[in-house]
């Protein structure tokens, strides 16, 4: 496996022979976040893409074609219109918090986004209690929804902003449930320590029936909090128009429409991370020409392969389920996940202390 | 699509000449090129429709024509999000001041298509007391789409219509639009408390 | 027919008498809710359906004209005729509290002519604005356009409402609000992805949960009844296409049956094999519309894909035929206006032979589905009782076990010579209304499979006069259209246009029961109940 630590490494020797180290610091930061927020939006881009063509096939059609070949430019377009698209003031609203909301959604998102494990070497930030850092962003991005709900005086905008809430705290739990099972296995919040300790196997096999089950009850709470299909509750577009962004226009509107699409990526990611090894190639024991082969595909193909395939999952759950109703969906998370996810979080500790796990 | 296939309009090509006497800066003519290139290949419509021609609308989205091959499919339900609105379906006096005022609520740059006989003129319903005789009368239209109702590649050909007026719009000119909201405000003082 | 004219002269001396397609009775209107009540409530009449209230402008007299139905007593029917002169002020006695049906019945009526209903709860115009000047369908109406221009300003005072309550004698105007002042009202519409056109609803909720739903209508309001007034019969006929654009052809079928009725004009059995099986072929378009549109509005989407996928091969079916995909403009009087594609047996036996698969498609798509079974099972539950008061017919009615299918209550064309079952439940919830709808495409294609080989040869149009003319007098006729019993009323003079038109549109009734369904239920539900019932806007409003 290409270590990419290297890279970045030989730039930062090569900065610092030139330059004191407050100011490589300050380079490498700027061009760190410039990266990031470019990523961030390419990324954010091909998402869109990636569902509005996965959900053409779905439904037997086609998707965007016309716009570039097979409709690649189609979300190149969509972004150059959404940026000069007019923002409509609204009178008799909360103007700071009305602007304010779309920019602390987009940005607890990018916390998130950063935190993630590209590859081998490639982490902007390397806490050692990184998966609390990033259960504690995402639950920042809920008081935007919130504020933007309340804030744009309407009631539409309003019930879809508290039925987020509402949904939001309550899968919160069985996210952290869920992914503190792992935690459990694994011994570490360190998010590279995470992906080492998957080398010899990806936790979802080490982990036995506990793990397994702790993958279905994130899937499930990440597609919630997600606010995606069969959960869209918030946004449910045939009841309550938009939901909480009922009234935003132009780039406020494109905020929360990229942060939705990031946020996919960033679940996804995570459940890369915590069930599926992160960057780590597959490998089998035994089969050492096979595993030779998989460490010759870069990690970051690894990762992001990983990360589509999850969101392709979570993808195809919206476009074949009808959405749930609030009470129901808040019923399924208190009644049945949570206690299963704390029976689950049991169990796996006692997995762990007898060792049953691989 | 080629510009062969489209030589019928003559406004357009009215257009087009306009465009090409006055010239543009290069910088400014290039970016209103993007920029027409981009919101004429985005074009997100309102849900609305009244009647039979909605459900038209509804094939034009579904399996057999996917208006998603052009990029039209993000059908937004807040108007606000939206590019244009097709109006699809007769207009009647208890709708002309909701549909009067979704049209203000639509973002720049805004348009719209009147799809089908009863938004061109009233269609069948011209002789009706309650009647708006066309949508015409209250908003301004870019695209007619005559029809009872348009087939679904009628409405195809309407909007490509509207794609290319698009594209030849001057951006920095100002969007093709009658009248300013200012001036609506200065005709119907009535409505400015109501938005 | 003696029985019930001697048993109503009993209740009520005052009554004439005239023969007809059905028994009319005119009665004073003093005398009138008393003879409802007995109507409605005695054994041996029964009749609980208002199936019609057709309001009529006399030019003497303004006035009703109720056809009632007995639901019990061999499905006859029975019009009532009352009247008042005066033109000035005029009131009748509301019988909306015996037929829930006639709560926004009347409220047409008094849109259109102004007649107030003594004892109506909520005495609002219905279709037009509440400051509209005149009512449109008196004879006498002021037609000017500077009377009623288009105004761009917001209906005043929406909340407002009246009662005329009778007191000692005496008439008395109750004003009254329709909602409260600390009720908690989310307009929905009329620019609403879920209302299914511009309907609106107005709804009072408690955190989720609403509390009433109040329905505003006539966002699509084209005032057909009183354009045909003006037109001769062949020209009326397009109308219909466009009001229940998804029950076309059973809509045509009716008017042009009415008409022929009128003329006393028999029909070539092929163009009466053709409107039947082109019937059919416009029920399992509309049930797979119904189906699209009711799994998306659940959030569903993929399978409204599906639903339109096979939509689009009945739709072809037309397009070939009548050379339209939607307003065909098929049904003439006499007959039909084309003969028949050569492709059209094939295509039909191709519909046919792909159905049943494409429906268990369905049913693994959604019926299965546990989340779907949830958001549907026990929303927006209807009784039997409350689907006959308030007239629910066609699908809705029978998933509420209320077996109303005009094809076997009162069959027209040829449909008492075809095998097929009237599918009714009993649940009366949103779920039963879905499954009743696949189940009938079922029938349907069982219709259709029964025709396709045996199309009889011959005329496809009778001989019809150039000028159409009826003779004067009323008709009344009814179809199963998709969404329930589609009723034409018309009423000649003798000219060559119609003296009045109505278009009674099971729509109409559907949407009266919005607030009964969904009291207590979500705010989802709404929109789950909304698309179960499925109605057509422009049907509603006409």
């Amino acid at each position: 496996m290409f270590n990419f630590g290297v890279v970045t490494n030989w730039i930062n020797d090569m900065l610092l022979s030139v330059m004191p180290q407050w100011a490589a610091t300050l380079i490498e930061c700027i061009v760190i976040g410039v990266i990031l927020l470019l990523l961030y939006a390419l990324l954010a881009l091909f998402y869109i893409l990636y569902e509005r063509k996965l959900c053409a096939w779905f439904q037997c059609r086609l998707g965007p074609m016309r716009v570039g070949p097979w409709g690649l430019l189609q979300v190149f377009a969509d972004m150059f219109k959404i940026l000069i698209k007019e923002i409509i003031p609204l009178k008799n609203t909360d103007k700071f918090l009305f602007g304010l909301a779309p920019y602390l959604v987009i940005a607890s998102s990018v916390i998130m986004f950063a935190c993630l494990p590209w590859g081998y070497g490639l982490q902007i930030i390397d806490y050692n209690i990184g998966i609390l850092f990033i259960l504690a962003v995402s639950s920042c991005g809920v008081i935007g929804i919130l504020l933007a709900g309340w804030s744009s005086n309407n009631k539409y905008t309003l019930i879809g902003a508290m039925r987020s809430g509402a949904q939001m705290v309550s899968y919160e739990l069985s996210l952290g449930l869920a992914i503190l099972t792992i935690i459990v296995l694994a011994g570490t919040m360190n998010i590279n320590d995470l992906v080492w300790a998957q080398e010899d196997g990806w936790f979802l096999f080490k982990g036995h029936v506990p793990a397994f089950i702790a993958f279905v009850i994130y899937l499930i709470a990440a597609t919630a909090e997600t606010n995606r299909g069969p959960f869209d509750l918030p946004e449910a577009e045939h009841e309550l128009i938009a939901g909480y962004h009922t009234e935003y226009s132009g780039i406020h509107y494109g905020f929360f429409y990229l942060a939705e699409y990031l946020n996919l990526f960033v679940v996804s990611g995570i459940a890369t991370l915590m069930f599926l090894g992160g960057w780590m190639p597959l490998h089998v024991p035994g089969w050492e020409g096979f595993n030779a082969i998989m460490d010759y595909i870069p990690s970051v193909v690894w990762f992001l392969g990983k990360a589509f395939f999850i969101s392709f999952v979570i993808i195809w759950f919206k476009w074949t389920f009808p959405r749930v109703r609030i009470d129901q969906m808040l019923a399924f998370e208190w009644k049945y996940l949570m206690p299963f996810a704390l029976f689950n979080l049991v169990l796996m500790a006692v997995f762990v202390a007898l060792g049953w796990h691989f | 699509m080629k510009r062969e296939d489209f030589k019928d309009n003559e406004y357009i090509d009215q257009l087009v000449e306009e465009l090409n006497a006055t010239g543009a800066n290069v910088v400014v003519g290039k970016l209103d090129e993007l920029l027409n290139w981009s919101i004429s290949n985005s074009l997100w419509p309102l849900c609305f429709g009244t009647s039979c021609c909605a459900i038209e609308f509804m094939c034009l989205g579904a399996a057999r024509y996917d208006m998603a091959r052009f990029g039209f499919e993000v059908a937004r339900n807040s108007p606000r999000q939206a590019d244009y609105i097709m109006v699809q379906g007769t207009i009647v006096h208890r709708m002309a001041p909701v549909m009067r005022r979704l049209y203000e609520q639509l973002a720049e740059p805004k348009y719209i298509i009147a799809c089908g006989g009863c938004a061109v003129s009233g269609g069948p319903f011209k002789k009706s007391y309650c009647v708006v005789k066309g949508v015409d009368e209250i908003l301004p239209v870019d695209v007619y789409v005559p029809g009872c109702p348009p087939r679904p590649e009628a409405m195809f050909y309407g909007l490509m219509q509207l794609q290319r007026k698009i594209k030849v719009q001057k951006f920095f000119g100002g969007v093709n639009r009658k009248e300013k909201i200012a001036d609506f405000f200065a005709n119907h003082p009535e409505m400015e408390g109501q938005m | 027919m003696v029985n019930i004219q001697e048993k109503i002269s009993k209740i009520c001396p005052s009554a004439t008498f005239e023969e007809g397609q059905h028994l009319l009775v005119t009665v004073p209107d003093k005398d009138w809710y008393q003879l409802a009540k007995a109507l409605k409530e005695d054994a041996d009449l029964n009749f609980d359906v208002l199936s019609a209230l057709v309001g009529m402008d006399w030019k003497d007299s303004l006035g009703c004209l109720y056809y009632l139905t007995s639901t019990k007593n061999d499905w006859q029917m029975l019009t009532v005729k009352v009247a008042t002169e005066d033109r000035q002020n005029p009131m009748l006695h509301s019988v909306s509290d015996l037929w829930k049906v006639a709560l926004f019945q009347e409220r047409e009526v008094y849109d259109f002519y102004g007649i107030k209903f003594i004892n109506h709860p909520d005495m609002r115009r219905f279709f037009l604005r509440n400051d509209w000047v005149g009512h449109p369908l008196r004879k006498d109406y002021d037609a000017n356009p500077e009377l009623n221009p288009i105004r761009l300003t917001d209906e005043a005072d929406e909340d407002k409402t009246c009662s005329y309550v009778e007191e000692n004698g005496k008439i008395k105007k109750v004003e009254g609000r329709v909602f409260g002042e600390d009720e908690y009202v989310v307009n929905f519409g009329p620019q609403h992805p879920s209302t299914h056109g511009v309907m609106r609803f107005r709804t009072a909720i408690d955190g989720e949960v609403i509390k009433k739903v109040d329905v505003v209508s006539g966002y699509i309001h084209r005032g057909i009844e009183k354009l045909c007034e003006d037109l001769t019969y062949p020209q009326t006929l397009h109308f219909t296409d466009r009001m229940d654009y998804m029950s076309a052809h059973m809509n045509r079928h009716c008017l042009c049956m009415c008409i022929e009725k009128a003329m006393g004009l028999e029909i070539p059995r092929r163009a009466q094999v053709i409107r039947v099986m082109m019937d059919e072929l416009m029920r399992i378009s509309s049930h797979l519309l119904s189906f699209g549109c009711m799994t998306m509005d659940l959030g569903a989407t993929t399978a409204f894909f599906y639903g339109f996928r096979e939509r689009e091969q009945v739709l072809d079916i037309f397009d070939k035929t009548c050379g339209a995909r939607m307003s065909m403009n098929y049904n003439v009087i006499g007959g039909v206006v084309a003969d028949l594609h050569p492709d059209f047996v094939k295509d039909v036996k191709a519909l046919c032979a792909i159905m049943p698969k494409r429906l268990e498609e369905y049913h693994k798509l959604f019926t299965g589905n546990i989340i779907g079974q949830n958001r549907t099972k026990g929303v927006g539950v209807l009784s039997k009782e409350d689907a006959i008061n308030y007239a629910i017919t066609g699908p809705s009615g029978r998933a509420s076990g209320f077996a109303c299918d005009c094809r076997k209550r009162h069959p027209y064309a040829i449909y008492n010579e075809l095998n097929f079952n009237e599918v009714v439940m009993t649940e009366g919830d949103s779920f039963a209304r879905y499954l009743l709808r696949l189940k009938e495409i079922e029938e349907s294609v069982k219709i259709l499979e029964q025709l396709v080989d045996r199309i009889p040869e011959g005329e496809i149009r009778a001989q019809v006069p150039k000028i159409i003319k009826l003779p004067a007098g009323r008709w009344y006729q009814q179809v199963e259209a998709s969404r329930g019993v589609f009723g034409v009323f018309i009423e000649s003079d003798g000219n060559k246009n119609p003296y009045r038109v109505h278009f009674q549109s099971p729509c109409f009734n559907l949407v009266g029961v919005m607030d009964v369904c969904c009291k207590d239920h979500l705010i989802a539900d709404l929109i789950t109940i909304g698309a179960a019932l499925d109605f057509v806007i422009p049907d509603i409003d006409r």
